[in-house]
Parts: structure tokens; sequence; C-alpha cells
């Protein structure tokens, strides 16, 4: 039974995201949906960081700016045609493709870039950082100043990355037209099954070794430490996943979404992706997502019906999920199993739940204490 | 020669902006690990109580003056209104109030644009402020000397606080250790709010001296929260010497930069620049010797 229930939540999940969402969803709605896909593939990874990790990441816009950005400049140079100039750089600029954009010309090597750039900086950052034991709120605070870089080096560069405009106005996808309503579906089940797959990958790593360890990380780090693991190559190697995932996300985001601008990677971007893993459960294995997708919907649904007013939810939002319920939704549901359980039914199960009471405690006392040890 | 001078003003200026942000976050940082992220919402309410200020008081050559003390009262009362009402529970896990006082910080920012309307205010500076004064042949706006002035003076008030009040005694107690001062008969809770109605004070005081560089709009305090944060962890928590160190250090960098590069790309630099120098010191310029593991 234990083993099978967290599997039996991804179900439910693939079919409501495959087959339920496509059958009645109109497509100007299944293509919010395939958005907010890219949001959650983002979110699982921040999961595994923050969650399972404790790494608060505050700034991966950044990793998702990086995805979203080479993504966008195959898909303009594969619309100008070979050798062609994208247009936004004969309006803004002298109409040549400066080199380093060269590259993203083939598809392939493009791929190749968003996945392989995110993990090289996450992989460099992270050795700087972990390494150094900077960790709490200084690799918070140094994440999110590294994302607002980001955005502001696009916007200074709009003769090469469109500046604050972003790219926008792309025809095509890997050959596919872009118009097309029948291209666009197959672009949601591409995000959603991404998706989906990298919750499947996230269960069978917090099953393995490396997800016990992370956990231990994150709870104890000296104690990790002295058992003879450095903590920093596990917090590194989360962080690099993380990163390719937000990677993944932001490339897929371009071809739904149409546009990317620095708006979608700086430090705003960056905190609004943790919204949807805070209220899901940071911990669990499919909060990150399923809250990630419900902060979709209720932003669109709540800006078209009031506007204004997204920003008074997401704030109230982050108070109160934080401060009365750090495990999130998730959380819910496992004081629910716990309650079933009481009755005979034992279908408690520790993906679903979010940060244990006890955990927690054992998370945080250490950490206050040697901050006051800090500041002596 | 010249332009090395006029880099040199520029930097110390912008520096004494980043001390005015950061000296309220260092503090209520280094006392209580808390990380306010609506710091910069309490900057940006100060700058609009200026903004108030000016529009019920007639003369401009004082509205200035009275909206110093009014910027402080204002932030101060929206900390000690955070801390009692949320923060407060939360010191056990200091990492989880940064979401959560970002997300106040959201709230105030859409309260501004509802209130004041989105279109940004300007307030006017007094005419005592007009012009500037030749210092070494450079003409230093007398804007920019009050703000390095007031920096100055705020710094100098909150060093004479911590040193020679009783109230000071409490929250160097505090910040040494938290445990001790209590069972000496401190109530280290009142210390927590004390310490937060002084240091969201400053930020509303940072507020009003900001609306003599521009205008004031609802994002005021998100352009300026990063930097401060950086500021913050460059000079070492709870150090009120490595902060300035570290508002001047970090002021002068981005001035040189930008002058010999764009802006942006001086931005990005100065960042990277932290990043290495958090490579040589974790701790920031000046830390305190533990023997804590962490």
């Amino acid at each position: 039974m234990k083993k099978v229930y967290p599997y039996a939540g991804w179900l439910l999940l693939a079919v409501a995201l495959l087959v339920l969402a496509p059958a009645v969803l109109s497509d100007f709605r299944l293509g919010l949906l395939a958005k907010y896909c890219c949001y959650a593939i983002a979110a699982v990874g921040i999961g595994l960081a923050w969650g399972r990790g404790g790494m608060l990441v505050l700034g991966q816009g950044l990793y998702f700016g990086i995805g979203a950005y080479a993504m966008a400049m195959h898909l303009k140079l594969a619309d100008a045609g070979p050798g062609g100039v994208p247009d936004f750089m004969a309006l803004y600029g002298d109409a040549t493709v400066p080199g380093w954009w060269e590259p993203l010309r083939n598809g392939g090597l493009a791929i190749v870039v968003i996945l392989v750039l995110p993990a090289l900086v996450a992989g460099l950052l992270g050795l700087a950082v972990f390494k150094r034991r900077i960790k709490g709120a200084y690799f918070a605070i140094l994440s999110q100043a590294l994302a607002a870089a980001f955005a502001i080096l696009l916007v200074g560069q709009v003769k090469t990355t469109g500046g604050a405009n972003g790219l926008n106005n792309f025809q095509g996808f890997f050959g596919y037209a872009l118009f097309d309503p029948a291209n666009k579906r197959m672009l949601y089940f591409i995000a959603a099954g991404i998706l989906l797959v990298s919750i499947l990958a996230m269960a069978w790593l917090y099953n393995t070794r490396f997800g016990e360890l992370l956990v231990a990380v994150r709870d104890g780090e000296e104690r990790v430490r002295f058992l003879g693991t450095d903590p920093a190559n596990v917090k590194l190697a989360a962080y690099v996943i993380a990163a390719v995932l937000a990677s993944i996300g932001g490339a897929l985001f371009v071809p739904i979404a149409g546009i990317v601008s620095p708006d979608d990677v700086g430090v705003v971007a960056s905190i609004g992706l943790l919204a949807g893993v805070a209220l899901g459960g940071r911990a669990s294995l499919l909060g990150p997502a399923v809250g990630a997708l419900l902060v979709g919907y209720a932003e669109t649904s709540l800006s078209e019906a009031f506007p204004g007013s997204w920003s008074y939810f997401q704030g109230a939002l982050f108070v109160l999920v934080i401060l009365l319920l750090p495990g999130g939704l998730a959380q819910l549901l496992g004081l629910l199993g716990r309650l079933n359980a009481r009755r005979g039914n034992s279908v408690s199960d520790h993906f679903l739940r979010g940060v244990p009471r006890g955990k927690q405690r054992e998370t945080e006392v250490p950490r206050s204490a040697s901050e006051e040890a800090a500041a002596r | 020669m010249d332009t090395l001078l006029a880099q040199v003003f520029t930097g110390i200026s912008a520096g004494a902006v980043l001390l005015l942000i950061a000296l309220g976050l260092t503090l209520t940082f280094g006392q209580m690990g808390v990380i306010n992220m609506a710091h910069g919402e309490f900057i940006m309410a100060g700058a609009y109580t200026a903004y108030v200020v000016s529009t019920i008081v007639a003369s401009t050559e004082l509205s200035l003056l009275i909206a110093l003390p009014a910027g402080f009262v204002v932030g101060g009362l929206l900390g000690v209104a955070l801390e009692a009402s949320v923060l407060r529970w939360m010191y056990a896990r200091p990492l989880d109030t940064l979401l959560v006082t970002y997300g106040v910080g959201l709230v105030l920012q859409q309260l501004a644009r509802d209130i004041f309307g989105a279109p940004a205010k300007e307030v006017p500076a007094p005419g005592w402020l007009d012009g500037s004064i030749p210092i070494l042949g450079y003409d230093f706006p007398l804007t920019r000397l009050f703000i390095l002035v007031l920096a100055a003076s705020c710094v100098a008030a909150l060093l004479a606080v911590l040193r020679f009040t009783a109230l000071g005694r409490q929250i160097r107690a505090t910040v040494g250790n938290r445990d001790l001062a209590e069972t000496i008969g401190i109530s280290t809770r009142r210390t927590d709010r004390a310490t937060f109605f002084i240091g969201s004070g400053l930020a509303g005081v940072a507020g009003v001296a900001l609306t003599l560089l521009g205008s004031t709009g609802p994002n005021l305090g998100t352009s300026y929260i990063v930097q401060a944060f950086l500021v913050v962890v460059v000079g070492g928590i709870g150090h009120l010497k490595g902060t300035i160190v570290a508002a001047l250090g970090i002021g002068l960098l981005q001035a040189f930069l930008a002058h010999a590069l764009t802006g942006s790309v001086a931005q990005v630099l100065v960042l990277l620049a932290i990043v290495a120098f958090l490579q040589l010191r974790p701790q920031g310029i000046l830390s305190v010797r533990t023997r804590s593991l962490a």
C-alpha cells in the first residue's frame, strides 16, 4: 500500500493532464495550462533544492531565463532562415548576428545549450558557494542577486537580446508552424509529458541514497559532515538538477507563451516560482507541481476577474501558507491521512506529507542556535 | 584627475544611500536573523510619507524637516506591526521569514498603488538644497551632500543609542547571547520589538531621503532591496562598521565600473565581485570569531 499510493497520486495527475484537460478545455485554456506546466517543471526542481535540500533558491529565474533565451534565440534564427538575421536586430542594431548567437542556429546544439549551460553555471556557482559553506540567508541573497543581475544585463543589451521588450513573434518550432492549433496542442502534450516524467524522476531520486543524504543534509548538515560525506557535493548535485529543470521549463515556455522578456527572469518572477512550491508542499513529491499549476490558474483567473487583486492574493498566500502551513497542501493531506490511520485505514504516506512537524524543529533549532552564535 | 574625483564623489554618495538603507537591515538581521524583504516597502512608505507631508505643509522649506521624523515613525510603526503580527511566530525558522516578509511587501506595494495611484509622485525639494557647492573643484550637489550628512548622523545616532542608553545595552546583550540576556532579566521580546522599530524607522528615513534623488513610485523599495542585502552580507552580520565599509566600497566600485563600462554591465560585475569576495571571506568584512560550526 505504502509503495503504491504516491504513484496513485501521480497517475491521477497524469490522467488529469493528458486525458481530462485536452478533452474539456478550449485551445486557449489549454495553452494557458501548458504555460503553467512550464512553471511546474521549474517548481519540481525547486521542490528538490528547497523542500528536500533546504536551500532557499531565490534566483531560479536565472536558469529559467537561460533556457528561455537559448530557445528564443534559436527560434528567432530558425525563423530568419539559413544565414538570415532576426527581425528585431535589423530594427535596433546593425543587422548582423553576433558570434555567440551563431551556434544556436543548429537546433540540436540549442538543446545541448539548454541542458548544459545551466548545469555549468549552477555547478560553478554551487562549487563557489557550498564549498565555502555559504548557506541559509547568505545563499538565498546571493542567488537572488544573480537573477537580478541577469535581468539587468538583458535589459542593457537591446541590440542582441531585445532589451526590456525581450524576444517575441516566433513563427515556428523545429519546423512546426506555431499558429497551427494542432501544433499548440502538441506543445501542451510535450510540456505536460516532461512535467510528469520529471516528477517520476524525483520519485526515484528521493528513494536513492542521494535523496536520503539530501534530506539528511537539510536536517543536520554538520552530522552528515561528521559521518564522512561532504554535504557540499550533495547540495551541489541537487542545485544543478534544479537549475536544469528550470532551464527546461524556460525553454518550453518560449514557444508556448510566444514571448520571453527580462520580466520573466528577474527577482519578482524568481520568487513567483516559489509561491506554488510553498502552496503545494515544498518537501512532497507532487506538491510543487500541483501547487505551481494551482497558482498559475489562480493568477490568470483572479487577474481576469479583479485586476490588481493578484498582488494581494500572492502576498497573502506567502504569509498564510508559510506561517500556518509550512508543509503546504500536502501537509493538510498528511493530517487527513493520519486521521484516517487512527480509524484503522493506514494510507498515510511519507511522499505526500509535507515537512513533518518533528523534523522541522530538528532542522531549525540548530540553525537558529548557530546563527546566534555567529552573531556573538 | 577630475573624472577620478567625480567618480569618488559619485561613489561616496551612492554608498551613503546604500548605507542608509542597509543600516536598519543589518540591525534586524544581526539581532533576530530575520531577513526582512518588506524593508524595501518601508522605504517606500517613508517616501510616500514625505509626499503626504509635502501636500499638507505648504512651505517646501520646512516639509523635508517634518518628513524626516514622520518617516521614521511611519516606518517604525509598520515594522512593529509586522513583528507583532507575523514575525514573532517565526523566530524558530529565520529562512522562512524571507518569503513571509516578501508577501507582506507585495501587499504593501499594491496598497500604495491603490491609494496613491501607479504613476510616480514628485516631492518638491526645499529651496535650501538647490544648487551645489564646489569641493576640490568638483560641484557637489547639495541634495547628495545632505544625504551624506544624514547617513552619517544616522550612523552616529545609532552608535550612540547602542553604546550609551539602557535600550542599547539590552540590544547588545541580546545580540551577544539571547539566553544569557534573558537570565539577567532582559525581556528579549521587548528588545526585539524596539530593535524592529528602530531598524524599520531608519528605512522610513531612507525613503524620505530618496525623494530628493528621484520620484516616488510603488516599486521604489524593490529597486534598492537586493543591493541593500548584499551590503549586509558583505559587511558581516551585526557589525555596523562592516556595513559602513561595505556600503561605501560597493558604492565606489559601482561608480568606477559604471564610468569605465556601461551601467548594467557594472551592476553585474559588482555582483560577481561580491560572490568572489565571499569566497575569500564567507563571514563578511568583519566577522566575529566563534567556535560555532556554522
